[in-house]
């Protein structure tokens, strides 16, 4: 840091040098020891996968040969062995198996015979589309139900509530069920199965948005029941501001403050939602793509998408950390 | 964060706006509701037959896929099997998962979270990156990794949404366990020289023991879907076993021609999930208020 001292905290001048250089240098460590911690915890999980996998029943090199019942002769065995390097002791293939993660190489599909890392990247973004447009449609739940009954009084707080908690208990698969009765069989306006067009969006979407809107809803509602009681609003109040002016401007931001920390939960529980959702309506992507490697003990396959939404998981973790911060400055001192 | 800490959080905020003696007591109209339907369940764990008379798994192929009447209130499926009768009978092995899930969570979570709260520094440290290392597996998939490992079955199924759920219960106890031990009345009981193991014994464990009922009664509905989702994807119990994720799972096939075989084993699961959230919460609130 070879900048003048004066530039790194023009606003108070009243500090004493050492301290307006410390703190953001004391915050670049802080970023430091998290994003360290976040590579210690996804080596952990890769070498955790890679144990638990040598755990899986049953011989990896039959299971490249076609699985147990295969008639497959003992050098045919053998040169698989040597050729995923099987037969090396299990500290190297551990050192091997990491050493190909680190460059991105994820191995060879089992029972699909292609490269694992092109084609989770070819499923990527169908899983991610229906995701984030499910993560966007329950915010939009979620806030309008927090601020219709915050305002509806005592009934519409219990209406609300009460759907809320409702929303929150539906499985997706019954959901899912529910939504293609009525919307498909029905009243025969959206495919029951997920086709490339928008169309085929819709369902897929309202079946993860509606379980965690009920959830956000909540966790909403509450912050701002809270927020609605505390110190700021009572002086905006006897500063004469409007009620809508009080909820647009200070009763929202405090709203979403749990949006935001609750948006690493919330990818978690799409993904667990997607293997369900793709399954359901026979829509290619990740979640889909697990469910098939679990059922056929694709090992690597496996491997490849745990690690893949592991990673992904604790990316958006520190994104979530970092937007905590710019939402909520009271967190910026901490 | 994991579902349980969100609805502990959410159960603690409710409880703690609802103050006041009267208003924490009255009982409402969703937690009558709640405990009936629970009843109904206890019966139809403990002996079916007193709320369903008939076999769950007899066939009557003349009266397959008929719609839900006086005869038949669910409605019959493919087979000509009454599925009131199969939902009731099935809430058995469905519960049993649920409830057992949630024990060997919370039982995995105890232990973690109170080692983790006791004994500090180094064992803390390690539990943390332990529980962080389980929590970037979130939801199903730390289950679905366990089942891979281990074959599906219900009874891997169940152990598998235990192990899901455990990190949840454990950073809750721990941070519970931190809080009372930080309190004003352990301060106390060590300033009026009380052994180490009497404080514990006597202060800290039953101040942090006691919220275990309302985190199990919380957990319960969600373990019950999960168990439920995992053999609607063919990898907990399986039909013709009368669980209610199973049945849904062959229900789905019929979707458009006999909705009654998914909606009603969906419904149990859907009323067991709210029940377990509203008879939580006012177990929360009566705690808080006793």
């Amino acid at each position: 840091m070879a900048e003048p001292v004066t530039s790194t905290h023009p606003a108070d001048p009243s500090r004493p040098a050492v301290l307006r250089r410390a703190l953001p240098r004391r915050a670049l460590l802080r970023g430091a020891a998290r994003i360290g911690g976040a590579v210690l915890v996804l080596w952990l999980v890769a070498t955790v996968t890679f144990f638990a996998m040598r755990l899986v029943p049953g011989d990896p090199a039959e299971a490249v040969l076609g699985g147990p019942g295969s008639q497959t002769s003992p050098e045919a065995l053998a040169a698989v062995r040597a050729q995923y390097g099987l037969d090396q002791p299990i500290v190297t293939q551990y050192l091997a198996e990491l050493g190909r993660l680190a460059t991105g190489d994820l191995g060879r599909s089992y029972a699909l015979r292609v490269p694992v890392a092109p084609l989770l990247l070819g499923q990527l973004g169908g899983t991610l589309l229906l995701a984030v447009l499910s993560l966007l449609l329950a915010w939009l739940f979620a806030i309008g139900l927090a601020l219709f009954s915050t305002r509806a009084g005592r009934w519409g707080r219990m209406l609300g509530s009460g759907l809320e908690i409702g929303a929150a208990a539906l499985p997706h698969f019954w959901l899912a069920s529910a939504l293609i009765v009525v919307f498909s069989s029905w009243l025969g306006l959206l495919p029951p199965v997920s086709t490339p067009g928008p169309a085929g969006l819709v369902l897929p979407v309202l079946t993860l948005a509606i379980p965690l809107a009920g959830f956000l809803g909540q966790v909403m509602r509450e912050s701002m029941l809270t927020a609605l009681e505390a110190p700021f609003v009572v002086s905006a109040r006897a500063r004469g501001e409007s009620e809508a002016g009080i909820r647009r401007v200070h009763v929202l931001r405090h709203a979403s403050l749990p949006g935001i920390s609750l948006s690493g939960w919330a990818f978690g529980s799409l993904i667990s939602g997607a293997v369900v959702v793709e399954t359901i309506f026979a829509r290619p992507g990740l979640g889909r793509t697990l469910l098939n490697a679990v059922t056929v003990r694709d090992v690597p396959v496996v491997i490849g998408v745990v690690l893949f939404v592991a990673a992904a998981y604790i990316l958006m973790t520190l994104l979530t950390d970092l937007a905590q911060r710019i939402a909520d400055p009271r967190l910026r001192r901490a | 964060m994991s579902d349980l800490e969100i609805q502990a959080g959410l159960a603690g905020a409710a409880a703690r706006r609802r103050s006041g003696r009267r208003i924490a007591g009255r009982i409402g109209v969703t937690e009558v509701l709640a405990a009936v339907f629970a009843l109904f369940l206890l019966v139809a764990t403990l002996a079916p037959g007193l709320v369903a008379p008939g076999d769950p798994l007899a066939i009557d192929p003349r009266s397959a896929f008929q719609a839900p009447s006086w005869a038949h209130w669910f409605g019959t499926d493919e087979s000509g099997r009454d599925v009131y009768t199969r939902v009731s009978h099935g809430t058995l092995s469905s519960l049993q998962i649920g409830v057992a899930a949630t024990l060997i969570g919370l039982g995995f979570g105890a232990v973690l979270g109170t080692v983790a709260g006791m004994l500090g520094s180094v064992v803390d440290f390690t539990v943390n990156r332990l529980l962080e290392v389980m929590f970037a597996f979130p939801g199903l998939l730390l289950a679905l990794l366990f089942i891979m490992v281990f074959g599906p079955g219900p009874a891997t199924a169940t152990l598998a949404v235990g192990l899901a759920t455990a990190p949840g219960y454990a950073r809750i106890i721990r941070a519970q366990l931190v809080s009372v031990r930080s309190s004003a009345f352990v301060e106390a009981a060590t300033v009026l020289g009380r052994s180490r193991a009497r404080i514990l014994l006597r202060h800290i464990l039953p101040n942090t023991l006691a919220p275990l009922l309302v985190l199990g009664t919380l957990g319960i509905g969600q373990a019950i879907i999960w168990a439920a989702a995992l053999s609607y994807l063919g990898l907990g119990a399986k039909p013709p076993a009368a669980e209610w994720g199973a049945m849904l799972s062959a229900g789905r096939t019929y979707l458009s021609t006999a909705v009654w075989m998914s909606f009603f084993p969906g419904l149990f699961v859907v009323l067991t999930a709210i029940s377990a959230t509203v008879l939580g919460r006012a177990v929360e609130r009566r705690l808080r208020h006793a």
